[in-house]
C-alpha cells in the first residue's frame, strides 16, 4: 500500500483505531503518534486532522511533540527506513562503507528519499547492539550483525519490495552474549517468590495491620509489609544504577511520605530509556530477567503504597514489546500483578509499557515524565521533584532496570545479603556492557570493586590504550588508571565499558560523543541548544585541520559555559569527552593543530565544492591555490 | 515581608512562594532575563538570569527564594557567562540590528549593550529562515526567534487559542503556527492577542507600523536595561 497515496478517509480509520485504543487519552499521545507512524509510514497532515479532532488537542501541541521525536517523521522518509547505529563502536566495525554500499546499491544519497518514494537510508544514535555491530534500524526495529552479504540481502529485499515480516527471521535475532553472570543475570528465582519473601518478612503484628487496612492507606513506621521492605532496600544500601547513584531507599521513602491529593496515586517508573552509547546491559536484562525487573517494581509499588507502573522502552528496544507484554499477561493470570496481589488486601498495582521515539534526553527521569505524559522531553525545572510532583503531579520512583532488578532479589534475600556483596561504599553486583576492541564483548556481572584491568582480562582486550566507562558522560580511563576500580567511591557507572586498543584515534572518538549531543540536545536551554552546536562545529574544524591554540581555548570556554549554565545532565556532561581526551590524550589533539594562529573555519576552496559537483569538474583549475583558499 | 536573603552583599525582602528574580524585580535590582516575563510562569530557558546561590549556578527565574541565601549576580564572571550566552543567541538566528525595524525596542539588543556585547565572538550558523507574511496585521520574521516561548504562553494561557508551539529538536528547535499550511493567516490569530504584545525580539511585528517612532526616540534609547555592565573584555 502506497502511503503517498493513501487517501484520508484510510488515514482517518488508522487514527481512529489507534485512538480508541488508547480510550482517546491526549496523555497517551506519543504512544498514540508512534502507531499511527508504524502503520501509515510517516505522521501525514491528514492524520494530525484527524488527532486534532477526535482527541480535542490544537494542531501546535500535536505536531511539537512528533517534531521532538527521530523516529516520527513529518515528512514522508520511505517505505523502508534504514538508519545506521553511528555509534564509535558501529564505526570501528566499518558501518560507513557498509552504509555507503548500501546506499551505493540503492542508487540513493544518504539522508534523502528515493526519488520512487522507497526506501531512506540515514544515521541515528547507538542502537545498544555495540557488542554484535555494525547495526541499523528498518522502520524501527533491529538488525545486528551487519556485513556486506547481509546489507546486499537486504538491499535486495528492499528492491524487491518484500514486507518486513517475510524478511529472514535470523536477521532481526539478537544475542545475549551473557559472558559473566552473577546474581542478577544468574538468577533463577520462580515469579513471585520475591514478593512472598517480602510479605513473609513483615513483623506480625505488620501483617496484620496491612491485611485490615489498605498499602495505600500508610502504616505507622516501623510496622507492616510496605516498611519491613522498606527497611531491608535501606539496609541493602541499594543505589540507583542508572549512573547517579541516588540511595534507592531514600527516594522511595520520600515518595512513599509524599502527601497524596484527592484522586491521586502514586506512580512506579522503570526506565529503559537505555541511550548512552555503549550500554546495552538493559536491553539484555530485559530479554532474559524481565519477570525479575517487573517484579522489582511490584516489589517498590508494595513498598511506597503505588497503584500504577510504567516501562518506558527506549524506542530501539521496540522488537522486545511484544515478548515484555507477554510476560506481563503471564503475571496477571498468576495474580502477581492486577488487584488484590498474592491475595494481599489492597494489593493492586500493573504495569503498562510506553515506546520512546528516539531521543536520548528522555532517560533524564524528569524528561522520561514529561515523554510518558505525551509530551515533548524537555526535562523539567526542579525542585519540586518526581518523588512528589511526577507523572500527572502525583508522587513518582524513577529507577533503572537494573536498580529494580536489585531490588527483587534484596526482598527475596535480605538486605544483608545484598549488602555484602561489592564494597563498603557500593553494595551489590554491576553490569557492565562491554564492547569496542576486544574478543569477548557481551554483558559481564560483576560485584561491584572490580578493576578495569580485570575486566580487560576478562573480556580479553589487548593492546588498549584507553576505556570510556559509562559512556560519553563518563569517564574516559587510560593506561595508567587501570587499576581503578568500578564503585560509587572511583568510577560510577550506569554500565557503559567501551575498549580502545592503540589504533583506534582518540581525538575521532571524543568528536564522534561530541556529535552525539549535539544531536540528542533537547534545544529547550540556551547553552546547551547552541553550545553542543558551537562544539560540534570547533571539533570539526580541528578534524579539517583548520585549528589553532585559539580554538583550544574556545572549547574550554564552552566547556565551562556548558557546565555551569546548561539546564540538565545531558549539557553538564557534553564536554566530558573532550576534556578527559585533551588531558588524557593531547597528541592526538597536537597532531591536528596545524596552524600556530587563529584560521576562520570558512574554507573558500571548500565553499566551491558544489559548484565543482554541479558543473563536473575537479582538476587543478577548478580549484583555489592553497595560499588564496586557506589549508589544503 | 520580614523574611530576607542577600543579593550581591545587599539585603532583599521576599514573600514566601517569590523566586530570587521576583524578589529581586520588587527590590528595584535588575537581573538580566529574556524567557521570563512578570506575568506568565517562568519557563527557565534562555538562562540569561544565571545567578550563583551559595556558590552554585542556578536560574533566578525559577529558583525560590530562600531566608538566609547567600546570591551573587552583577559579578564579572558571572556578566561574562551571560555575554557569552547573548552572543549564542545572536550566532544561532539572523540578527541584523541596523536593518531590523524592532532596533531600539529590542530586548536581546538592549540586554547585549547592558551586558557591554561588542561583537558575536562566534562564528554565525546563518540558518535559512523564511518570513511569513501572510496575516493581514502582523509579520512573522523567523530569523530573530530565540525560543523563549513568550508568545507560546501568551496565546495559550491568557488567549485561549494555542497559535504557536515548538516544534523540532536542539538546534532543529523553531516556532510553528496552528495551521495545517503552515501560515499565520490560516490561524484566529488577531492583532488584539496577548501573543501579539509579547515578543522580547523582532519575530512578531505589527505591519504598517514599523518606523513610527524614529529609531532613537525607541524604548530601550531612552531607558536602556539596568546600569551597563562594567566590561574590561567587552567581546
Amino acid at each position: 500500500m502506497g502511503l503517498n497515496d493513501m487517501h484520508a478517509e484510510a488515514v482517518a480509520g488508522i487514527v481512529d483505531r489507534v485512538v480508541a485504543r488508547y480510550r482517546r487519552d491526549p496523555t497517551c499521545m506519543l504512544q498514540i503518534l508512534r502507531e499511527v507512524q508504524e502503520a501509515c509510514d510517516w505522521i501525514p497532515p491528514e492524520a494530525i486532522d484527524r488527532l486534532q479532532a477526535t482527541l480535542g488537542v490544537p494542531r501546535t501541541k500535536i505536531e511539537g511533540v512528533a517534531g521532538f521525536y527521530a523516529f516520527l517523521d513529518l515528512q514522508p522518509r520511505g517505505r523502508y527506513r534504514v538508519l545506521f547505529s553511528d555509534n564509535i563502536t558501529d564505526r570501528m566495525q566499518g558501518s560507513k562503507a557498509l552504509m555507503d554500499r548500501l546506499c551505493h546499491s540503492l542508487w540513493i544519497e544518504r539522508g534523502k528519499v528515493s526519488e520512487d518514494g522507497l526506501v531512506s537510508v540515514a544515521q541515528t544514535a547507538c542502537t545498544g547492539m555495540c557488542d554484535q555491530g555494525p547495526a541499523l534500524l528498518v522502520n524501527g526495529l533491529a538488525i545486528p550483525a551487519l556485513s556486506e552479504q547481509r546489507i546486499d540481502a537486504i538491499a535486495e529485499l528492499i528492491r524487491g519490495k518484500v514486507p518486513l515480516g517475510d524478511w529472514p527471521p535470523e536477521f532481526f535475532r539478537v544475542e545475549d552474549h551473557i559472558r559473566r553472570p552473577d546474581v542478577l543475570l544468574g538468577c533463577t528465582m520462580a515469579p513471585g517468590d520475591a514478593l512472598r519473601a517480602a510479605r513473609a518478612r513483615a513483623p506480625d503484628e505488620g501483617l496484620m495491620a496491612s491485611n485490615m487496612r489498605s498499602w495505600r492507606e500508610g502504616l505507622p513506621t516501623g510496622l507492616g509489609g510496605p516498611i519491613a521492605v522498606l527497611d531491608e532496600i535501606k539496609r541493602a544500601n541499594l543505589r540507583g544504577r542508572g549512573g547517579a547513584g541516588f540511595t534507592t531507599g531514600l527516594k522511595w521513602e520520600a515518595c512513599r511520605n509524599a502527601p497524596l491529593k484527592a484522586g491521586q496515586q502514586r506512580i512506579v517508573v522503570c526506565n529503559a530509556d537505555e541511550g548512552e552509547p555503549g550500554t546495552f546491559k538493559d536491553r539484555v536484562l530485559l530479554s532474559v530477567q524481565a519477570d525479575l525487573v517487573f517484579e522489582g517494581m511490584t516489589v517498590a509499588a508494595y513498598a511506597i503504597g503505588a497503584t500504577r507502573g510504567f516501562l518506558y522502552l527506549r524506542g530501539e528496544y521496540r522488537y522486545l514489546l511484544d515478548r515484555l507484554n507477554a510476560v506481563l499477561a503471564r503475571r496477571r493470570q498468576a495474580n502477581l500483578l492486577g488487584a488484590n496481589i498474592l491475595g494481599i488486601h489492597g494489593a493492586d498495582f500493573d504495569i503498562e509499557i510506553h515506546v520512546g521515539a528516539g531521543a536520548y534526553v528522555c532517560g533524564e527521569e524528569s524528561a522520561l515524565i514529561e515523554s510518558l505524559e505525551g509530551k515533548r522531553g524537555t526535562p523539567r525545572n526542579r525542585p519540586p521533584f518526581p518523588v512528589t510532583n511526577g507523572y500527572l503531579d502525583q508522587p513518582t520512583i524513577v529507577n533503572n532496570v537494573e536498580t529494580f532488578a536489585a531490588a527483587a532479589l534484596i526482598a527475596l534475600n535480605g538486605g544483608d545479603w545484598y549488602a555484602a556483596m561489592g564494597t563498603r561504599h557500593s553494595a551489590g553486583t554491576k553490569v557492565l556492557s562491554v564492547a569496542g576492541d576486544c574478543v569477548r564483548p557481551g554483558v559481564y556481572e560483576y560485584p561491584f570493586g572490580v578493576s578495569v584491568r580485570q575486566v580487560l582480562a576478562d573480556c580479553g582486550a589487548t593492546d588498549t590504550q584507553a576505556v570510556q566507562v559509562s559512556g560519553p558522560s563518563g569517564i574516559c580511563v587510560a593506561e595508567n588508571e587501570f587499576d581503578r576500580i568500578i564503585g560509587f567511591e572511583d568510577i560510577p557507572t550506569a554500565g557503559a565499558f567501551t575498549v580502545f586498543d592503540r589504533r583506534r584515534d582518540m581525538f575521532q572518538v571524543a568528536r564522534n560523543y561530541v556529535h552525539f549531543f549535539q544531536h540528542e540536545s533537547c534545544g529547550f536551554c540556551t547553552p546547551c541548544r547552541v553550545g553542543t552546536s558551537l562544539l560540534r562545529n570547533l571539533m570539526d574544524k580541528l578534524h579539517k585541520g583548520a585549528g589553532s591554540p585559539y580554538d583550544f581555548a574556545e572549547i574550554e570556554k564552552l566547556n565551562h559555559l556548558l557546565q555551569a549554565m546548561s539546564h540538565c545532565g545531558l549539557g553538564h556532561t557534553a564536554c566530558n569527552p573532550v576534556l578527559d581526551t585533551i588531558a588524557k590524550f593531547r597528541p592526538a589533539y597536537e597532531r591536528r593543530m596545524m596552524q600556530r594562529d587563529f584560521t576562520p573555519a570558512f574554507d573558500l576552496d571548500r565553499a566551491l565544492a558544489e559548484a565543482r559537483q554541479m558543473t563536473g569538474r575537479d582538476d587543478a583549475g577548478a580549484h583555489l591555490s592553497t595560499e588564496t583558499g586557506g589549508q589544503a | 515581608m520580614n523574611q530576607h536573603f542577600m543579593l550581591d552583599g545587599r539585603s532583599i525582602p521576599f514573600e514566601e512562594g517569590q523566586t530570587i528574580l521576583q524578589a529581586a524585580e520588587h527590590a528595584g535590582v535588575f537581573i538580566p532575563h529574556l524567557c521570563y516575563h512578570p506575568e506568565f510562569k517562568p519557563h527557565g530557558s534562555c538562562k540569561l538570569c544565571t545567578v550563583k546561590v551559595n556558590g552554585r549556578h542556578t536560574a533566578s527565574c525559577t529558583m525560590r527564594a530562600v531566608a538566609g541565601m547567600s546570591v551573587e549576580s552583577d559579578t564579572e564572571e558571572i556578566n561574562a557567562e551571560r555575554r557569552a550566552l547573548t552572543q549564542m543567541l545572536f550566532v544561532e538566528g539572523n540578527h541584523f540590528c541596523p536593518s531590523c525595524e524592532k532596533s531600539g525596542n529590542c530586548q536581546l539588543q538592549a540586554t547585549a549593550y547592558h551586558l557591554g556585547m561588542m561583537s558575536p565572538h562566534f562564528d554565525h550558523f546563518f540558518p535559512n529562515r523564511p518570513v511569513d507574511a501572510s496575516h493581514p496585521d502582523v509579520l512573522l520574521d523567523f530569523n530573530r526567534c530565540i525560543l523563549c516561548s513568550l508568545c507560546v504562553r501568551a496565546s495559550r494561557d491568557v488567549d485561549g487559542k494555542n497559535v504557536f508551539a515548538l516544534s523540532g529538536r536542539g538546534i532543529g528547535t523553531h516556532l510553528i503556527v496552528n495551521a495545517k499550511s503552515g501560515r499565520l493567516a490560516d490561524t484566529d490569530f488577531a492583532l488584539s492577542d496577548k501573543a501579539a504584545q509579547v515578543c522580547p525580539v523582532g519575530v512578531i511585528l505589527k505591519k504598517r507600523q514599523g518606523f513610527a517612532v524614529p529609531i532613537g526616540e525607541r524604548r530601550y534609547d531612552k531607558a536602556p536595561l539596568g546600569e551597563p555592565v562594567d566590561t574590561t573584555e567587552g567581546r
